[in-house]
């Protein structure tokens, strides 16, 4: 069975929509009557923001790992894999131990410090409106930078999996999907949005086992004959080996060093994951967060292993280049090869409800972000009630949206793939550094953390704006254009260091010096919980 | 982490500055920092450490040692080994040595025993 000569037709791919459509409905059914149940009790901030605080630690962790794989990584890491073989696996290895920065020293300190966002916990003992401001700030700019990715990749996952290829009609459907995210998270705010991402975690790593235990199968259960026999297909014994895509230049080598620091050291400063530990009651239940999505991402990626080398062996990395959609069709490839066109449409209703769920993720914390942040303490000062506060949030939720849906309508078709690695970047640049001195350097001081975070963000994102992914290259976003004066693709080997060096000489240069009663405030609560916000009981 | 029972305002009038300066806070801070700082270090030099091997060693990553089973899809499959170890270690010494320590500091900062004012506080006023 594995000498099997690859053979998909692809054109078959086409037949397929209607009922790729079809189970993609009666997902939208399903979370729609869940979360219209759930919303019933959405009546504070909290509910809001925070789902009332009331889910339980594996439940928060599903949905965090909902949260977190998101098309890219479950279509992107499966095609990486096949194509470029062992370099695939090595670029899921940095988003799998990324984890251990949030579960050893974020994820308990923040929910016991914060309420809603990351500015709480930063804004803590420092001067507010500033540091408020500049989380506020960074904070929009990793979810306006993650969601543009994810609505772009919509349109090629449009091609894909509905055989959709107009541009009027990729377009139709991205508004759909920008339509059912407004609503999901306009009536079910954080408790729908939670829901939605466990309901698609579940589907996204059930789906997943099932498709590797029957490519396992094949090959009876041996990994080393799965591997000759992706190798024999590839006519290429060097895809069992790391190199064949960050190994071919020094300059190549040296970027994916940069993209290793900021995979590990952005993922713990994700805004829209530090969200997440606001959802559960105790610092107990955010440690139990991170263990559960620990154990169900690393699952994940061990299974994307499999599925990648599967594809390479079953369908051939040939056929994957040339299928509509090029390296993300793997996955939907290898389902309809193993089960035909009902596991296809399964994994690509499971694609669909993953970018539903991610963006809705994003956009929750954005419109939080602005109107608990922006709108509620800087601009009205912390008088808006908290009734006017949601009700700015949920009118940011529209806006964003209906921003999603013209940045994705209009990054269709451009190469957009730098986005998601950036927005690593710009957490771990911006974020991080503030996170990890507010927590745990007393002598921090506002001064550092503005520094820190405007020359983070600065950076990253300058940096990004002079490298071969914008310009001077045949795969750049202008190519006809070329200042690329930075070699890197990616920014963070520069800027987190840079972040870092900043944040300390804002404080040491600092001629004030900050509230040592809020410090030790800070240090008690974060580790003790003593005074941290409560579950909502209603 | 059992905080239920505390009003949302038990909190505003301690005086957190004394609760730092306990030995039993002191404890505290240490046993949570001697664990989480060096295995943050440690994960990530192997980590790094792994990524610098894919990046330059390719030779020895390539080595095969059972069947198709070569040192660098070993030392990745270890990467997951190492994450999922950490994780339980972490949530297994938080049981042993951090939660009960945080629950005692609690629980007397819930019966009022840092409030501020109180004749404990000493020479600052």
């Amino acid at each position: 069975m594995s000498a099997m000569v690859p053979m998909v037709n692809v054109a078959a791919l086409k037949d397929t929509t209607l009922l790729n459509m079809g189970i993609f409905a009666l997902f939208v059914l399903v979370t729609m009557v869940i979360v219209f149940r759930a919303s019933r009790n959405n009546k504070t901030a909290a509910d809001y923001y925070a789902a009332g605080r009331s889910f339980t630690g594996s439940q928060n962790g599903t949905a965090i790992a909902g949260d977190y794989l998101s098309a890219a990584s479950f279509l992107g890491i499966t095609g990486a894999i096949a194509v470029n073989g062992y370099d695939g696996f090595l670029y899921s290895i940095g988003f799998l131990v990324a984890w251990l920065v949030a579960l050893l020293l974020v994820a308990e300190l923040l929910r016991n410090t914060g309420k809603f966002t990351m500015a709480d916990v930063l804004s803590f003992r420092l001067r507010q409106r500033p540091v408020r401001i500049a989380a506020a700030l960074s904070t929009l700019a990793v979810c306006f930078f993650y969601l543009l990715a994810q609505m772009a990749g919509a349109g090629s996952l449009i091609s894909l999996l509905l055989g959709i290829s107009d541009w009027g009609g990729q377009a139709l459907v991205i508004v759909v999907v920008g339509a059912l995210m407004i609503v999901y998270v306009l009536i079910g705010g954080m408790k729908g949005t939670t829901w939605v991402q466990i309901i698609k975690a579940v589907l996204l790593i059930c789906g997943a086992a099932v498709m590797t235990l029957w490519v396992l199968s094949i090959y009876g259960f041996n990994l080393s004959n799965l591997l000759g026999a992706a190798a024999d297909s590839a006519k290429n014994p060097n895809v069992l080996n790391p190199g064949l895509q960050y190994g071919k230049t020094e300059t190549s080598k040296l970027d994916f060093m940069s993209l290793g620091l900021a995979l590990v050291l952005g993922t713990a400063a994700l805004p829209h994951v530090l969200m997440r530990f606001y959802t559960v009651p105790t610092a107990k239940e955010a440690r139990k967060s991170v263990v559960w999505s620990i154990w169900l991402i690393g699952l994940f990626y061990l299974f994307t292993l499999v599925l990648g080398y599967g594809a390479a062996a079953l369908v051939g990395a040939d056929t994957i280049k040339s299928a509509p959609g090029g390296v993300n069709s793997a996955a939907p490839l290898l389902a309809f090869h193993l089960g035909g066109p009902l596991l296809l449409g399964f994994i690509s209703a499971v694609a669909f409800a993953t970018i539903l769920a991610v963006v809705a993720g994003l956009t929750i914390t954005a419109a939080a972000s602005f109107a608990h942040d922006i709108y509620a303490n800087v601009i009205s000062k912390g008088k808006a009630d908290a009734g006017t506060e949601v009700k700015v949030a949920r009118r940011t939720v529209v806006v964003i949206g209906v921003l999603a849906i013209l940045g994705g309508i209009f990054a269709n078709g451009q190469n957009v793939a730098f986005l998601v690695a950036l927005a690593f970047a710009v957490a771990a640049s911006a974020n991080l550094p503030t996170i990890v001195y507010s927590l745990f350097w007393k002598k921090f001081t506002t001064q550092g953390a503005t520094w820190s975070m405007y020359g983070g963000l600065a950076a990253a994102i300058i940096l990004i704006a002079l490298s071969p992914v914008v310009s001077g290259a045949k795969t750049s976003m202008i190519p006809g254009a070329n200042f690329a004066i930075f070699p890197l693709s990616n920014p963070g080997i520069v800027s987190i260091p840079l972040a870092f060096l900043l944040g300390w000489l804002g404080t040491v240069l600092d001629k004030r010096r900050e509230d040592t009663a809020k410090q030790a405030e800070m240090e008690v609560r974060s580790l003790t919980g003593i005074g941290a916000e409560k579950a909502v009981n209603h | 982490m059992g905080n239920e029972a505390q009003t949302p305002d038990a909190a505003a009038s301690v005086d957190f500055q004394e609760v730092q300066q306990t030995a039993q806070f002191q404890e505290l801070r240490k046993r949570h920092r001697s664990f989480v700082f060096p295995m943050a270090i440690a994960f990530l030099l192997w980590y790094f450490a792994y990524v610098l091997l894919a990046d330059y060693a390719v030779g020895f990553m390539s080595t095969k040692l059972w069947g198709n089973i070569n040192v660098g899809l070993v030392l990745g499959l270890l990467q997951f080994v190492s994450t999922f170890g950490i994780t339980a270690w972490y949530v297994s010494y938080s049981n042993r040595r951090l939660d009960p320590v945080a629950a005692e500091i609690r629980n007397e900062i819930e019966g009022h025993e840092f409030d501020k004012g109180s004749t404990v506080r000493g020479a600052a006023q």
